[in-house]
């Protein structure tokens, strides 16, 4: 257990997910692991289903005579481009639905849609259900049997909600249906609800900073073929044409999109709005059942900081600003944490250049920005203390998260663990401060790759050692002794096999010292970039 | 123990996890089939919009009330707005299939209502008869349909009123 107790124990659910995700690095890697970019991979499938339908919005011929028969010709006399471009449409179209499901059940199952992180959750509920709606009048356009099928079942549900009276239904049934509400129906489908959609996508990346929208390419290739395979060997299919004088006795529907609609064969559709309404309130309140506790926010503290701004740059959560100083100090800029959108990662403090050790040895380690419940000072305090604990050589320290896997199961007399906010909270020269004070090593663990729960803490961790980004890991430092490997409870066979390793090759350094030989640095320094 | 495989071999896998998640975007967006009607069923469709008569009809004022207005609002006669419910009976081989009254909307109670009802039935010949009553003043069924209908499986049989030409079935 950390200092504060795990925050997230390891539920069934999650050990689950995580496993599933075990399975994807494996077959995909870190790198393209499809559950680490399921947001993107969203966003990809809207650029294949935009494109898509700008195409099918040539040939198709908006009335209500002429929907089907245009559909028609593109799905069989112009298969070889219509066609597939209809199927990619349909089946990307269906893909998102998937994406955005496991999107929400994986922050669920990692707990990342509480606290601070309510309004990314409360403004992507919507945001499912304005999909949900663009899909449906997608299939409405079709005018089939199936789209007659969603006409009707629309209108039902239209005419349910209070101050409508009957008319929609009446008017379809009794073939009053007119080319200018189709005309509507496609206006919508083809601008109002996506650009709506746009903006609600907008509304809800509002609190993220460094907001990606494309996946990597070799996921993006391979979704693309994927769906161009499935597209070419099963393409789209339209029913009958719509006749209003018949009901078909069976029909193939879209369960991605068009599941609410059987209900209204057996349920009114008051029963239909109360039981979706319902859903989505329950989804809604979800972060505040029971409502999270507000971890204490970071700090500034403006006489150490001189408005570098490199907490600015790192903050996942767009919490920092830069702004003009305030207190007569001789350097241009401050920061301020705007605590309403803090995660309280500490990530800011690992990037500070004030939180160097190697600082006020002698008096309490003041930084520019730290975080009240873990500050940097105790860091390096229990730090010494951890490496003093320890008796037996190689001594190897860890510094793990409380996200992460547990990584105080692996305390021995030779190895110790200190439990971390957020690995991104680790300011560099703290580990060259433990190489310094007796560590023979130090193995930085963390969320696995690509996967912190704060969003950029172990990708920032990797980069400020490898110096790609500041404060970075002075040369100095003995790249031999340092290991970064991020976990997840899962992968405990192998973090174990990781550090019995990495306690062979200490041993094989401390042996190699003794004899006066040193390796390159140059292979540490890879391995880091490889991990 | 990390498994690491091969290039190849993790092309191969990626292959295998996108033919399944293809696999069940394919069926899901198909697939299963729902049933909306059995073999021998077809459908029965009332629909129509029809506004009930005025409660009470218009009223000649006398002396008395017309002197009590001012000058400008001297109107012979009074219509109120208000208008009647629609009471709707319908029956298919002597059994109720719908029963109505709908209450005329707006704040005055003067809209038209809108009638909808659509049920399953057993394809072939039927009797099937309506009778609607829209005034308060009369005591019995006003309009009134009775006819043998004979129904495919799978047809939709809309039945419409209108003041010219009553209840029509097609």
């Amino acid at each position: 257990m950390s200092w504060s107790g795990r925050l997230v124990r390891v539920n069934p659910v999650k050990r689950a997910y995580l496993t599933l995700e075990s399975w994807f690095n494996v077959s995909f890697g870190t790198e393209w692991n499809p559950l680490y970019h399921l947001g993107t991979l969203s966003f990809f499938l809207f650029w294949v289903i935009l494109v898509s339908g700008i195409y099918l919005f040539i040939p198709f011929h908006g009335s209500l005579t002429g929907a089907y028969q245009s559909v028609e010709y593109m799905t069989h006399e112009q298969w070889y481009i219509g066609g597939v471009m209809r199927s990619m449409h349909r089946y990307a179209s269906d893909a998102v639905v998937v994406t955005v499901l496991l999107h929400m059940f994986k922050e669920f199952a990692s707990g990342r849609y509480r606290g601070f992180r309510w309004f990314s959750w409360v403004t992507g509920v919507p945001t499912l259900w304005l999909i949900i709606t663009l899909g449906i009048t997608g299939y409405w356009l079709v005018w089939d049997e199936l789209a007659q099928y969603v006409a009707i079942g629309s209108a039902k549900l239209m005419d349910a909600l209070p101050l409508i009276s009957n008319a929609m239904t009446r008017n379809f049934v009794a073939g009053e249906m007119t080319d200018r509400f189709f005309i509507l129906i496609e206006f919508l489908h083809l601008l109002g609800q996506p650009l709506i959609l746009l903006f609600m996508l907008w509304i809800h990346v509002k609190r993220l900073s460094g907001v990606e929208i494309y996946p990597p390419r070799g996921l993006a290739m391979g979704t693309f073929f994927a769906l161009l395979a499935l597209s070419l060997a099963k393409p789209a299919v339209s029913h009958g044409p719509a006749d209003l004088a018949v009901m078909p006795h069976t029909l193939n529907i879209d369960w991605f999109y068009l599941n609410v609609y059987p209900l209204l064969d057996s349920w009114t559709a008051e029963k239909t709005w109360m039981l979706t309404t319902g859903v989505t309130f329950l989804l809604m309140i979800m972060p505040w059942l029971p409502p999270a506790k507000s971890a204490p926010k970071a700090v500034v503290d403006l006489n150490n900081c001189n408005g570098c701004g490199l907490c600015f740059d790192d903050c996942p959560f767009d919490a920092i600003t830069v702004q003009n100083r305030t207190d007569g100090a001789r350097y241009e800029h401050e920061v301020v944490v705007d605590p309403s959108l803090c995660g309280s990662c500490g990530i800011c403090a690992g990037s500070c250049p004030a939180s160097n050790p190697f600082r006020s040895a002698k008096t309490t380690l003041k930084t520019g920005i730290d975080m009240p419940q873990f500050s940097v000072d105790e860091m390096r305090a229990r730090t010494i203390q951890t490496i003093d604990s320890m008796n037996q050589s190689p001594k190897i320290l860890i510094f793990g998260c409380e996200h992460g896997l547990d990584t105080e199961q692996f305390s021995d007399p030779g190895t110790r663990s200190i439990t971390l906010i957020c690995s991104g909270m680790l300011p560099p020269t703290l580990v060259e401060y433990a190489l310094k004070k007796g560590a023979d090593g130090v193995f930085v663990s963390g969320c696995r790759h690509n996967d912190c729960f704060f969003r950029f803490g172990n990708r920032w961790t990797r980069k400020r050692f490898s110096g790609e980004r500041n404060p970075i890991l002075r040369a100095r430092a003995d790249r031999q002794r340092i290991l970064i490997q991020g976990a997840a409870e899962p992968d405990r066979g192998e973090i174990q096999e990781s550090l019995e390793q990495f306690r062979a090759k200490l041993e094989r350094l401390d042996r190699m010292r003794k004899d006066g030989a040193v390796e390159s640095d140059k292979k540490a320094v890879d391995e880091i970039h490889a991990q | 123990m990390k498994f690491t495989p091969s290039k190849p071999t993790r092309y191969f896998l990626q292959a295998i996890n996108y033919s399944v998640f293809m696999a069940l975007v394919w069926y899901f967006s198909a697939a299963p089939s729902i049933r909306i009607l059995a073999d021998d069923q077809a459908m029965i469709t009332i629909a129509f919009a029809h506004a009930g008569e005025v409660r009470e009809p218009c009223r000649r004022l006398t002396q008395e009330e017309l002197a009590e207005l001012a000058l400008n609002m001297r109107q012979t006669e009074e219509c109120p707005r208000q208008r009647s419910p629609v009471v709707i009976k319908a029956t298919l081989d002597n059994k109720i299939i719908y029963d109505v009254s709908l209450d005329p909307p707006g704040l005055f109670e003067d809209g038209g209502v809108d009638v909808y009802y659509s049920g399953r039935i057993p394809a072939g010949k039927h009797m099937f008869a309506i009778k609607m009553n829209d005034s308060v003043r009369e005591p019995e069924f006003n309009h009134r349909f009775k006819r043998e209908i004979e129904v495919e499986p799978g047809q939709i049989v809309l039945v419409r009123f209108d003041l010219e030409n009553g209840f029509t079935t097609q």
